[in-house]
């Protein structure tokens, strides 16, 4: 196979990888909206069954699908749980095709930045959710990940359809290290970030309770379909603190390259300061969950910000800021 | 007196206690994301003083304004360092008491075990005891390199593990604090000095001989090492085919360095990730142009100028401009030069540069005879020619060869060949290597206190066999795990499963007929 046809395959891969998410996310959601009442059912599975380990995360996959969704609802989150494999395994194969046809790391542009991330966020879907059910974050996160492909190819195509190779400032395996690491971590902040807004949702919905106000409308709606508070906190902090360390790594790498390629390790280059953001303000997530006062739903909110200033990040800075992030080379 | 003292003493033990408080150290991580930010939208002093001078020209006093503020020197503006600085002292305040109680923590020993272990968040009972459950515990939790207290009564074990989860989260912050420590130090003694060097030229690492040097103010000039390095050749090729045509492919510095007078001279490439260290500093490509060699000959015939002349380039083709000045020929001459590397002329736009590498080198030359305007010694930008007192002899394209013989029998230019020039940084920073181990530091306290669970764990004797009972701070999993261990071992018979009643091990916050448990913040 010659390299263009290798990079065709990529990009039908990716194609690919499109059509499934966009099924996955139509079944999420048709099992999200046909769940009954997951917290009621929760109670009932306890009563009856006094199942073990239902606090931690990892452990015997709980059971609740099974009690609290109706046989429809489970039949079309398992499917979505199928389709959203299928597409992690086409989105892997597409990145190593690509990474074949160009022969080097297959992170050079914002198109492979969007693909990787795509991989990233799909293949932490996968794996979390044998590990916990975490079905109910299925059509949230299969929506990201339409969005961000559907960005990829509309709007990073062009730099996409030929062979390209690197410039002499991107030939170094810091680029494999430290983009991948950062590019992980922003798969990781997604899931968290995901449950952090469930999170806000049940909460909203329970302090209305507790007001006494009229529980209808979008939150209330959802709160119903949605895990406990103390297990959505439990899980946003779960991954917040394996991918917290991981982005730590991501900053040190790139300031480790900064060093050898601009010729120093910080300059406050727009991108190195975002990142500097970006750990403040997870760094600030986690002390709030310890603090009183914060924990709960302004550590949420925090959360949530966090991650608007990872997708800032990305989409912003890499595309309007002027800076040495812009892959042009030395002297240009 | 006494009372406005004590007002002084309270006042500042409330600060203080403000201050080190975790309140106050969130809103200063928030104000310290917040005040990152304009650095990045704004053009910065010292990273691009071209575009913050355009800036501000282009903005009036709105950019004036923001200029007295700071705004184009964030990162070195006092609110910023203010907010720092708060929060570095605001961490050492929490941390400094914490890290003496861990150490007595460390040196004490575990805590007497609670009367009721039922009511701990994870508990179970064994009632098919071995002989000398307690000996057979201790011996266990001590294998399992628990710290293990016992009753003198020995009705009861009480064990605790994990202490590296608070050691790691103290050495995470300090070695945050030592990171900024070694940065400082670093800025403050390193130095970094910029030089241009063309194909043939060389430098030693003097003072003098940089265009442009800053160093910190403990820097020691009399410790820079004299070492030589020349530019033999600037390899450079871009790419000829596919959507990136005209991308950089290869950048090659190919220079001599020779680390003291008179020692040997090492041949060594430098490349754009691959600097170069020499004499306790590291020399880093920094970018690259073309320069124009020439050879300009007065009125009287005399050659006043034979060299190269460096043209910066302008745009992803390089196209570039630059000067020649001869204040030694008589009248003075001045030139004028656009220079295309792969020259094409368009009836309408005129010179372009159709690709970066020099494949068919094409130079407009204006010329220029009268007063250069240099005697007056005010300090003038060698990329520019002020042309005032002037009188303009005319333009001409020259290819490589070409001789120009000037109007007016004012001279003549010949463009003798193109050379290519590089531009060097030499840094010293002796810290690094110290920011560097900070950093990966935290990374280690940071997985610590993340990832190691504390707990506790007890043993009660009662009268059909003994309770078991834990608490932990985080990682319930962990805990059910030396539960299960340890009640195995406490078991007759089996050694692999634990022949327990109905296992309770998890949340509290599920079993709403437990009453209510020892607080697990306790262990925090």
């Amino acid at each position: 196979m010659t390299d263009l046809q290798m990079s065709a395959l990529s990009l039908y891969l990716t194609g690919g990888a499109l059509v499934v998410v966009t099924l996955a996310f139509g079944f999420f959601t048709a099992a999200f909206i046909s769940t009954r009442d997951i917290a009621a059912a929760e109670s009932l599975e306890l009563v009856t069954v006094g199942a073990p380990n239902t606090g931690g995360l990892v452990g015997p996959k709980a059971t609740t699908t099974h009690v609290s969704s109706t046989n429809r609802s489970a039949l079309w989150a398992n499917i979505g749980v199928s389709l959203s494999w299928l597409q992690t395994v086409l989105l892997v194969a597409s990145v190593i095709t690509r990474g074949l046809a160009n022969h080097r790391w297959p992170l050079g542009n914002m198109y492979e930045f969007a693909v990787f991330g795509a991989c990233a966020v799909s293949l932490g879907f996968s794996i979390l959710n044998s590990l916990t059910d975490i079905t109910w974050l299925g059509s949230l996160i299969a929506g990201f990940v339409l969005v961000d492909l559907g960005a990829a190819i509309v709007m990073f195509i062009d730099k996409a359809g030929e062979t390209a190779p690197l410039v002499p400032a991107l030939k170094s395996y810091w680029l494999a290290i430290h983009v991948t690491a950062a590019v992980l971590s922003t798969g990781g902040f997604t899931l968290a970030a995901g449950a952090s807004m469930a999170y806000l949702v049940v909460e909203r919905a329970s302090s209305d309770r507790e007001q006494g106000k009229p529980e209808t409308g979008f939150v209330h709606w959802a709160a119903k379909r949605l895990p406990s508070l103390e297990r959505l906190d439990a899980l946003a902090y779960r991954v917040h603190a394996f991918i917290f360390p991981l982005w730590t790594f991501a900053v040190i790498a790139g300031a480790i390259w900064a060093r050898q390629a601009w010729d120093r390790y910080w300059g406050w280059d727009p991108k190195e300061t975002w990142s500097f953001v970006i750990w403040v303000m997870y760094a600030a997530y986690m002390h709030a969950r310890a603090t009183a006062g914060w924990k709960g739903r302004k550590a949420a909110w925090l959360s949530v910000w966090g991650f608007a200033t990872v997708l800032f990040n990305f989409f912003v800075v890499n595309i309007f800021f002027v800076g040495l992030h812009s892959y042009s080379g030395v002297g240009n | 007196m006494v009372t406005f003292m004590n007002t002084v003493t309270v006042w500042l033990r409330w600060s203080w206690r403000t201050l080190t408080s975790m309140r106050t150290a969130l809103l200063l991580l928030m104000l310290l994301a917040i005040a990152a930010v304009p650095g990045s939208i704004f053009p910065q002093r010292g990273t691009d003083d071209i575009r913050v001078q355009r800036y501000i020209a282009n903005h009036g006093t709105y950019a004036t304004v923001l200029d007295r503020l700071g705004f184009f020197h964030v990162y070195a503006s006092p609110w910023f360092a203010a907010i720092y600085l708060l929060l570095l002292v605001s961490l050492v305040g929490c941390v400094v008491p914490r890290a003496m109680e861990h150490g007595k923590a460390m040196k004490a020993q575990p805590p007497l075990a609670p009367k009721n272990l039922e009511r701990l968040p994870a508990h179970r009972r064994v009632q098919n005891v071995v002989a000398e459950p307690v000996d057979v515990a201790i011996a266990h939790l001590r294998s399992k390199r628990f710290r293990v207290r016992v009753a003198e009564d020995k009705t009861w074990v009480s064990a605790e593990k994990g202490y590296l989860r608070e050691t790691g989260n103290l050495v995470f912050h300090l070695a945050l604090v030592l990171l900024v420590i070694t940065i400082a130090v670093g800025k403050t003694t390193g130095a970094q000095g910029k030089m241009v060097l063309v194909e043939g030229q060389g430098f030693t690492n003097q003072l003098a001989q940089y265009d442009d040097f800053r160093s910190g103010v403990f820097f020691d000039r009399s410790s820079m090492v004299p070492f030589t390095l020349k530019l033999t050749k600037f390899d450079v090729a871009f790419q000829r085919t596919g959507s990136e045509r005209g991308a950089p492919a290869k950048f090659d510095a190919h220079v001599n360095v020779q680390d003291s007078f008179g020692g040997p001279v090492r041949s060594q490439i430098i490349r754009v990730n691959h600097p170069l260290g020499a004499g306790g500093s590291q020399v880093f490509l920094t970018s690259h142009g073309y320069a124009l060699h020439f050879t300009v000959r007065d009125s009287a015939g005399q050659t006043v100028w034979s060299d190269s002349a460096v043209f910066a380039p302008e745009g992803a083709n390089m196209l570039s401009r630059g000067v020649v000045k001869a204040p030694d020929a008589k009248p003075q001459l001045g030139f004028q030069g656009i220079f295309a590397p792969s020259g094409m002329v368009d009836p309408t736009k005129g010179l372009f540069s159709s690709f970066p590498d020099a494949d068919a080198p094409l130079l407009f030359m204006g010329a220029f005879t009268g007063d250069l305007g240099l005697d007056q010694g005010i300090p003038q930008n060698v990329f520019t020619l002020d042309a005032s007192k002037m009188k303009r002899l005319g333009i001409q394209p020259l290819r490589v060869g070409d001789k120009w013989t000037l109007p007016d029998k004012a001279g003549s230019i010949t463009f003798d060949g193109v050379h290519r020039w590089a531009s060097f940084v030499v840094s010293t920073d002796r810290s690094e290597v110290w920011v560097l181990s900070s950093a990966l530091l935290a990374v280690v306290g940071l997985l610590l206190s993340l990832f190691i669970p504390r707990r506790r764990v007890f043993m009660r004797m009662t009268d059909d066999g003994v309770s078991l009972g834990g608490l932990h701070k985080s990682g319930a999993d962990t805990l059910t795990t030396d539960l299960d261990s340890l009640s195995a071992s406490l078991t007759v018979g089996s050694r692999e499963r634990p022949d327990t009643t109905p296992d309770m091990t998890s949340d509290t916050q599920n079993l709403s007929d437990v009453p209510a448990p020892p607080r697990v913040e306790e262990l925090s």
